[in-house]
């Protein structure tokens, strides 16, 4: 630059200046002119009488030319429109606008909620601590831990990065994308509170491999096609088919089966209650996913235009990846008897999770594949 | 948590990653980079536990500020010259930053390693953060401060707007393209790295003198979590320096990276910061001083110059470029006068220049009077309505400009503009480098070697295209700038509140606005020929 200043540095003591602060009489009803009391956003229509704080801070975000976007997408794909196509998905909505996340997530909701997570799973993590609660654990509950619950976080880090990321590029509105990206978080802090949990068991007293669960993962037979199931789910292009794929199908007849009817109704009798805590929080997650979840499919289920074809579409989808999570499902099989309370068979977890499934199905309008019923 | 239990945790995050054998993540966005070569870097890894937290802290504070502005009546020491700007800056900036989340993704699938996608993935929630903090900003503006129209409007104003779509290419630059081109070097290397400095600190900070400490209270927030995007990006950076192939791609990236970034975050910044102050301290800093400050200095010469030793050439003539638009050729003056001339079409009030403003630029930018001071007197002139039309429709000497093709601001200084039949049409660039930016960089073939997944510009880009011969009221009703009387503008050209001052629909309607970029294409070769060289001789008036 050849207008550089040498350097702004003086050796002077400099005269220190103050901005004049001035009394402007700015402030709301001050005075009364044309449009002094338009205090609402008139952009939009909120979905009930008054709009939300969520409303607010997320609607026509993402512009569309199908709304206020009057010269359109400025740049473009090499091969395809810019912005956020609504053929990245075969789904078809008559208003995707329409899609209100129902746990109206914004700043203050993704921090605090999940804030109060942390400080839970801390707290509880500290306790077991103190109370040195892992000394009473028997060698296979330990050897379950370190084994089945250390493969199962690297499928919730898998979805946080490779699913959940991804899809909030792609979606067409900025409230499916938002309430995307939050279940991305949520999946992230629970990878990884798991991960931590793993770090405070080998570092206790106790016999605990804390990295089996990379061998588990990669190689264990009964967590194959687990593994497998998450990585074809990673390479879905459609971003709607991967939300249904990984929010209806997966979480349902694997990650809830692992997590809630496993996992929650063993722990207790084997001595453990540190695990429930960590893996109920995951769940409390999934509770809200699938909430948005389901609001979403809900929608294009019902949708006035579209309603038909995607109930079809959706029940092609099922036919590909329901086989898919049930084999999934079957190979976990030997884990139920790991433990040395055997509380649950492999038999009543499944039969919980897709009953369960059902009960979610039918909430969309949607058939219950046949396989179900097997 | 000790540093030795932090390290411990990192590894143990490290662990969630594998190599997958069954299927790879689908590639939704290309990229025409490679990172077969790149080395394992190993960026510090955002812990989730520590994360929510921190920015928990971060949101109370400014959260409890915003009470406090409220309830210590802020708004009664809010210089309106001001606040009137963020109508337009809070318009466009939180789709930028929910632009940065949606990008996340294109570099986590563009860059293979693994030891990265945890950083990006937690910038992804940084950014969703920032877009809805400053939507929740603006509607406390839009509850508390005297004057709502436009702040009420404003995500419906942003998409239809000129200026809105000035802004708008900064966040579809992040998602759009080549996903390096876009996620790395346009949205980290060169926007947070470099422009983040003058949009989140330095304009806050002018915000601050003219009575609102909210807004710095809110950016200074966001600014926090940008040294984590800034590495992100570097750590992509390095990877991509290590394979030869990219080193075209890089030094064309950052050719278009750079420039397109000043040209549009200099024109905003810059006039917010010299055109909505009222503070004419002689010793408070121009924008000129704070560029030097925060962008030669911080960004060029610490950041990009040591760039160097690793073979890339940094693009040092588009550095003293924008500089010598900045200081020499008057760049944030004329895109200030341009915005003035366009009040009918805005969403946001701008205030008449004082003598004390006078005399400022005087001081500040020597021979300011000379070349822009007449026209802020003819602004001062013809601010109420009744007597005169709008200034645009005045001869004040001043032609309404040319539009650059590539970046959108107008070809302002306007012996520079270039002119060219691209894709079957005549086209007008602010610069040489705007030209190049759509002739040569985004498009298919880039040095002789394919180059698929750049993006391409698209859209109608002229903004004055969509309302051509049309009448000026009309197209301020279909825009929507009109107050809830239905008859009174959103924008006006002093900040005067008595609606008898305020001008109406009947007193700009009768003017036929027309687009230079039509009436250009439908001229004769001589026609064309004599209306360019006298547009770049300075001409008052089309030729
Ligand atoms: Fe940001
Ligand atoms: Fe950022
Ligand atoms: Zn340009």
């Amino acid at each position: 630059m050849t207008a550089t200043q040498e350097t702004t540095a003086t050796t002077e003591p400099k005269q220190r200046s103050f901005p004049k602060i001035e009394f402007t009489d700015s402030e709301a009803g001050a005075k009364e002119f044309p449009s002094s009391k338009s205090r609402t956003y008139s952009y939009y229509t909120p979905a009930k009488r008054r709009a939300t704080m969520y409303e607010d801070v997320t609607v026509d975000v993402q512009p569309d030319p199908d709304r206020h976007l009057t010269q359109g997408w400025i740049y473009g794909f090499g091969d395809g429109p810019g912005g956020y196509p609504q053929e990245w998905t075969v789904a078809k909505s008559s208003n995707w606008h329409q899609f209100l996340d129902p746990n109206e997530e914004w700043d203050q909701t993704i921090f605090r909620n999940n804030s109060a997570v942390v400080h839970q799973v801390e707290l509880c993590l500290s306790n077991a601590k103190r109370a040195r609660a892992y000394d009473g654990w028997n060698t296979p509950w330990l050897k379950f831990i370190e084994r089945n619950v250390g493969a199962w976080m690297h499928a919730e880090n898998g979805l946080a990065l490779h699913v959940f990321s991804s899809i909030q590029r792609s979606g067409p509105t900025n409230m499916i994308n938002t309430a995307v990206a939050v279940n991305a978080a949520h999946k992230m802090r629970f990878a990884q509170d798991l991960a931590l949990f793993n770090l405070d068991l080998s570092e206790a007293d106790v016999s605990f491999d804390g990295s089996a669960h990379m061998e588990v993962w990669q190689d264990a037979p009964e967590w194959q096609p687990t593994r497998e199931v998450v990585e074809q789910l990673t390479a879905v292009p459609d971003w709607c088919e991967l939300l249904f794929a990984t929010n209806i199908v997966f979480e349902q007849l694997v990650g809830s089966l692992f997590r809630t009817e496993l996992v929650m109704q063993i722990a207790a009798r084997n001595g453990d209650y540190i695990t429930p805590t960590i893996v109920g929080t995951g769940e409390h997650d999934y509770d809200r996913d699938l909430n948005y979840t389901r609001t979403l499919f809900q929608l294009l289920t019902h949708d006035p235009d579209h309603g038909d074809a995607n109930r079809a579409l959706f029940g092609k989808w099922m036919t590909l990846w329901v086989p898919r999570c049930l084999a999934a499902a079957r190979a976990l099989q030997p884990i139920w008897s790991q433990p040395a309370d055997k509380a649950v068979t492999f038999a009543t977890s499944l039969d919980a999770a897709t009953a369960k499934f059902t009960v979610l199905l039918e909430s969309l309008g949607l058939d219950i594949p046949k396989e179900l019923s097997l | 948590m000790s540093r030795q239990s932090l390290t411990k945790a990192h590894a143990k995050i490290s662990e969630l990653t594998w190599e997958p054998t069954f299927a790879t993540p689908a590639t939704r966005f290309g990229t025409d980079y490679t990172f077969e070569k790149a080395p394992k870097k190993d960026p510090l890894k955002q812990i989730m536990r520590s994360y929510f937290p921190m920015e928990e802290e971060k949101d109370n504070r400014v959260y409890g500020a915003m009470d406090g502005a409220i309830r210590g009546n802020m708004f009664r020491q809010v210089q309106q010259r001001w606040l009137e700007w963020q109508k337009l800056f809070l318009s466009i900036i939180p789709f930028p930053e929910i632009s940065a989340a949606r990008a996340m993704p294109m570099a986590i699938d563009a860059v293979p390693n693994p030891e990265i996608h945890n950083g990006l993935a937690v910038q992804m929630i940084d950014e969703v953060r920032h877009s809805t903090i400053q939507m929740n900003l603006k509607k406390l503006y839009m509850n508390n401060y005297i004057d709502p129209a436009g702040f009420d409007m404003t995500e419906k104003a942003f998409a239809n707007n000129y200026a809105g779509t000035i802004g708008r290419q900064f966040g579809e630059g992040f998602i759009t393209g080549d996903a390096i081109t876009a996620a790395n070097i346009y949205l980290t290397v060169v926007a947070e790295t470099a422009f983040t400095n003058t949009l989140f600190v330095a304009m806050p900070d002018e915000a601050a003198a003219n009575g609102d400490y909210l807004l710095p209270t809110v950016f200074h927030s966001v600014q926090s979590d940008e040294s984590r995007h800034i590495s992100n990006g570097y750590s992509i950076l390095l990877m991509a320096l290590a394979d030869e192939r990219n080193r075209p791609l890089l030094e064309r990236d950052l050719r278009y990276a750079w420039w397109n970034n000043h040209c549009v975050v200099d024109a905003a910044i810059g006039t917010f910061i010299e055109y909505g102050t009222k503070d004419r301290r002689k010793d408070r800093e121009s924008y000129a001083e704070m560029w030097q400050r925060w962008i030669y200095d911080d960004y060029y010469r610490s950041y990009l110059i040591p760039l160097e030793k690793y073979g890339l050439t940094i693009p040092h003539d588009l550095v003293e470029e924008a500089w010598n638009r900045i200081t020499n050729k008057g760049y944030v003056h004329e895109v200030a006068r341009f915005f003035a001339t366009g009040w009918p079409v805005n969403y946001w009030r701008i205030d008449t220049m004082t003598d004390t403003d006078f005399e400022w630029f005087e001081h500040k930018y020597p021979g300011w009077y000379s070349k822009y001071g007449k026209w802020w007197e003819e602004y001062n002139r013809l601010a109420y309505p009744g007597i005169n039309k709008p200034i645009a429709f005045e001869d004040v000497g001043y032609q309404y400009p040319h539009r650059c093709w590539t970046c959108m601001v107008p070809a302002l200084i306007r012996e520079d503009m270039v002119v060219e039949k691209v894709d079957n049409q005549w086209r007008t660039y602010c610069s040489e480098t705007c030209y190049w930016t759509d002739a040569v960089a985004f498009r298919g073939e880039y040095e002789g070697k394919d180059t698929p997944n750049m993006g391409r510009l698209t859209g109608f880009r002229e903004w004055e295209t969509l309302h051509h011969g049309k009448d000026l009221a009309d197209i301020v009703t279909n825009l929507g700038y009109v107050r809830d009387d239905g008859q009174t503008l959103v924008g006006q050209p002093h900040l005067d509140l008595d609606p008898k001052k305020m001008w109406k629909l009947d007193d700009v309607r009768g003017n036929t606005f027309q687009s230079p970029n039509v009436l250009l294409n439908q001229m004769t070769e001589s026609e064309r020929n004599a209306h360019i060289a006298a547009y770049r001789a300075g001409a008052t008036v089309p030729a």
